[in-house]
């Protein structure tokens, strides 16, 4: 358990010591996203009956910043470790591949969760959110913070530079990300769209955790929570499986 | 007494390249031991093996009876390795560092260790500088530290000295023998031969992923060298008498091989009943550095 601890606490000082840029950066960021759509969209459209479009589009918002976050810290933290060649000092140790798992998975739940909690806290004193169910809203920002981190765990194990990392973050988790209901509903969408959405476990995700707030949803929180776990399930298992045989980590 | 370290048959494929030949290797626990040959000859691939940075293509290696493979825990809490890139975590101290160390192998609180290893290795007023701002001969230190804070019954350090000043390479190789002395197994690799004849008491050659060579220092200096003698004499022609001692003429230097001492006074003899003048001599005494060119040349030569 000790190792198990011990790499936790590590993965959680890299970021800590770094705030300005891991945490502080991203609430930022996301606000901005909050002025401008608030700005721009908000007298002109309406999601949900009796729903502020800020309503609406705050738990997005808050969700987006959790699942980047937690890619960005167990892949940034991986291939900074590759790239520096500190890495050897985890895979010298004792420790087994599933303590290494769950510490970097842990460590990039803390991460989205912080600059989660960051954002809500600011937009607290703005706007008024509804909470119908808290749980509901915790359940899917910890799944779906682990899948993320999961995700960003077997990216930094794949990519072999930085530039390979940075195109699956632009290329894949942004978009991934953006077109996944944060700023409106699917079902606003043209058909195709809709259709194409559907395949995109981060609107699962964006829905189940926004349904938390409003108690309103795209498509039932089960139905999410069902498609979001064994979306994680299914990542967590080819990442622990990379890990077990040492795949481009002990060569 | 169980091995330190125990290969059998270790083979190792990089796509169709092969980095290690079939082989075999026992190192006795409390040896000082030695794995010298040239760039490329496998000794790092071997050492990744061992601490299971890399996973071998067939054959069985264990550390302190602990298979390497299937009882990876137990075997690299055995082993300390002292890798030879000068890698290091930006994001700490050198007290953070070595904390962080100590908790990858289950030690909670292990300042004591901590502060007696810093100590030795003259890291004290480092303890709580950033590893950034340090030196690379303190980086080195540190690496070391890092292999020791679980106490590790065996010490791989892979070319340790590389790139380090003379104060600290003794420094290092006084502590290396007193962690031996304590009980510790020692492997090294380095480039330096001499460290290896003075500090080691035994020797593995590798070349191309073989291991050609794997004796103690001792047998080998004496069982494949002799002394020689270097002479420029008054005339660049030997007497015929001492022609099959000749080994080289060059530059105006006769090079003679001598099996004893007792033979310089026959030579010296020969030489002045053949009226010919010494204007230089010099004895070279076999080293550990000839033992190896010769070691690698003939192997060159038996090869083609």
């Amino acid at each position: 358990m000790t190792g198990f601890v011990t790499l936790l606490q590590k993965e959680l000082l890299r970021f800590f010591k770094v705030s300005l840029q891991t945490i502080l950066a991203p609430i930022v960021a996301t606000l901005l996203y909050l002025l401008i759509f608030f700005h721009v969209l908000s007298a002109h459209v309406e999601v949900y009956p009796d729903i502020a479009y800020t309503q609406f589009l705050i738990p997005g918002l808050i969700m987006m910043a959790i699942v980047q976050n937690a890619f960005a810290n167990s892949s940034s933290s991986l291939i900074q470790s590759k790239m520096s060649g500190n890495i050897v000092f985890v895979l010298l140790s004792p420790l087994s591949y599933q303590e290494i798992f769950f510490a970097y998975i842990l460590a990039s739940v803390v991460r989205g969760l912080v600059v989660g909690t960051g954002v809500l806290l600011i937009t607290l004193f703005f706007f008024e959110i509804p909470l119908h169910y808290p749980q509901w809203a915790i359940l899917f920002a910890v799944i779906g913070s682990s899948m993320l981190g999961a995700l960003g765990l077997l990216a930094g194990i794949s990519a072999e530079k930085v530039d390979q990392m940075a195109a699956f973050q632009n290329f894949i988790i942004l978009p991934l990300t953006l077109l996944s209901g944060v700023f409106y509903t699917v079902q606003s969408l043209p058909a195709i769209w809709q259709h194409f959405s559907q395949l995109n476990p981060f609107f699962y995700v964006i829905d189940g955790f926004r349904y938390g707030f409003l108690g309103v949803s795209e498509v039932s929180p089960y139905t999410s929570l069902f498609v979001v776990t064994i979306c994680f399930l299914l990542i967590a298992l080819i990442t622990i499986q990379v890990l077990k045989t040492g795949y481009k980590l002990r060569n | 007494m169980t091995q330190a370290i125990k290969v059998r048959k270790l083979c190792k494929y990089y796509g169709n390249v092969r980095a290690l030949a079939d082989i075999d290797l026992d190192i006795d626990q409390g040896e000082f031991f030695a794995l010298l040959g040239p760039n490329g000859a496998g000794k790092t691939t071997l050492i990744s093996i061992i601490a299971g940075l890399s996973h071998a293509s067939s054959g069985f290696v264990s550390v302190m009876g602990h298979d390497v493979t299937t009882q990876y825990q137990d075997a690299r809490r055995m082993l300390g390795v002292v890798p030879q890139e000068l890698v290091f975590d930006p994001f700490f101290t050198v007290r953070e560092t070595l904390r962080i160390q100590s908790g990858y192998y289950g030690i909670r609180h292990n300042d004591d260790w901590i502060d007696e290893i810093i100590h030795h290795l003259d890291l004290s007023d480092k303890a709580q500088t950033n590893m950034r701002a340090l030196s690379g001969g303190m980086k080195r230190r540190v690496l070391v530290a890092q292999a020791l804070v679980h106490k590790p019954p065996v010490i791989i350090l892979d070319e340790p000295t590389a790139g380090v000043d003379v104060a600290l390479r003794q420094a290092l190789w006084r502590f290396i023998r007193r962690l031996n002395r304590n009980g510790h197994t020692i492997i090294l690799t380095t480039h330096y031969l001499e460290e290896a004849e003075l500090l080691c008491n035994r020797v593995a050659m590798l070349k191309q992923g073989s291991i050609v060579t794997l004796d103690s220092i001792q047998n080998l200096i004496s069982d494949c060298t002799h002394q020689s003698l270097r002479l420029r004499l008054s005339s660049a022609t030997l007497p015929a008498e001492l022609h099959e001692q000749l080994i080289s003429y060059s530059d105006g230097y006769h090079l003679l091989r001598i099996n004893s001492f007792f033979e310089i006074a026959a030579v010296l003899n020969k030489l002045r009943d053949s009226g010919l003048q010494v204007l230089e001599m010099k004895i070279i005494q076999s080293d550990l550095e000839e033992v190896f060119v010769n070691i690698m040349q003939h192997d060159e030569a038996g090869s083609i």
